[in-house]
């Protein structure tokens, strides 16, 4: 008898569950994204020391957020491939591993654009981002390691236990703004002790944190609709090939 | 740009921030919809050619 978690990681219920939820995730995404933009630029005052500089933050913060998030369930994927041999754990690894990609770049990028106004450069050296840059780096290791080998099976368990590897980075860069000597500022909404930042920013900055988590979900579930496709796109051909193969041989005899 | 809001002497680095992230998600999203686009297309041809995957029985 199958458990719960066999029957909704069977790719075919996974297709069906998706196609019906994708819409609404993508729509929410949306919505939540528009409403947290209005917070953002006509309710959010502007930061008493950064000014209106800080309202890069309400990009920025949800970028860097989602830069680790996606990596720890692409980490969770691959022990789930590695450990349970489930194929789906395997597409759920790879179809994320572009998007963290895409956000700890747009994190980066964002983190320069607002560091430039506000510490007077666009980069140094220090623990917090060099750190990210590692782990954007990291995502790209892994893409070019599942692409770099022909045999799937094979690139699937060998970018899985890179990915594992990989995690360390994620207490690395949690923990880098405070043994590290960096411009960047310390922790102040997931602290103990409570965030420090005004509930007039902090609000448009969780409604946008929801919103960008969301809108990952959304690309996500898509991401994975593709990757099956494309498996069951594999598989029909190699069966076309094996048919043609069977028929020539039977021709032959 | 002028949305109604000043953004004083640093907007530049502003907007630049929202468009980068602008720019990406689209590209994110426009990439993510022609692939699924194109491995529907690859199915439907192969199902109209008859083929069909091992795993989905040979019925």
């Amino acid at each position: 008898m199958q458990t719960l978690t066999q029957r909704l990681a069977n790719p075919t219920r996974f297709m069906e569950l998706s196609a019906s939820v994708l819409p609404w995730i993508s729509a929410a995404a949306a919505v939540i994204i528009g409403y947290g933009l209005y917070l953002a630029f006509y309710v959010a005052p502007p930061d008493y020391q950064q000014g209106e500089t800080a309202r890069i933050m309400f990009i920025h913060v949800p970028c860097a957020w989602l830069s680790m998030a996606v990596y720890s369930i692409i980490a969770m994927s691959a022990f789930g491939f590695l450990v349970f041999r489930h194929p789906l754990a395997d597409v759920s690894a790879k179809a994320a591993v572009p998007l963290g990609a895409a956000f700890t770049f747009l994190a980066l990028v964002t983190g320069s654009l607002w560091g430039r106004p506000t510490w007077g450069t666009y980069w140094v050296w220090d623990a917090r981002l060099t750190s990210v840059l590692i782990l954007f780096f990291l995502y790209l290791g892994l893409m070019a390691l599942r692409s770099s080998i022909e045999d799937e099976s094979l690139a699937s368990k060998l970018t899985a236990i890179l990915a594992l590897v990989g995690i360390v980075m994620l207490p690395i860069i949690k923990f880098s703004v405070d043994f590290g000597n960096t411009l960047h500022q310390p922790a102040s909404v997931i602290r103990v002790g409570g965030p420090t930042i005004d509930a007039s920013l902090l609000i448009p900055l969780l409604v946008m944190a929801v919103g960008f988590t969301l809108m990952f979900v959304a690309m996500h579930l898509k991401a994975m609709r593709n990757e099956i496709m494309r498996r069951r796109v594999r598989a029909m051909q190699l069966a076309e090939v094996e048919r043609a193969q069977a028929a020539q041989l039977a021709a032959a005899e | 740009m002028d949305l109604g809001i000043d953004l004083g002497p640093h907007a530049s680095f502003i907007w630049s921030a929202y468009g980068v992230v602008a720019l990406v998600i689209a590209g994110l999203i426009v990439r993510l919809v022609l692939d699924g686009r194109e491995q529907e297309r690859r199915l439907a041809e192969l199902a109209a050619r008859g083929v069909r995957r091992r795993s989905a029985g040979r019925s």
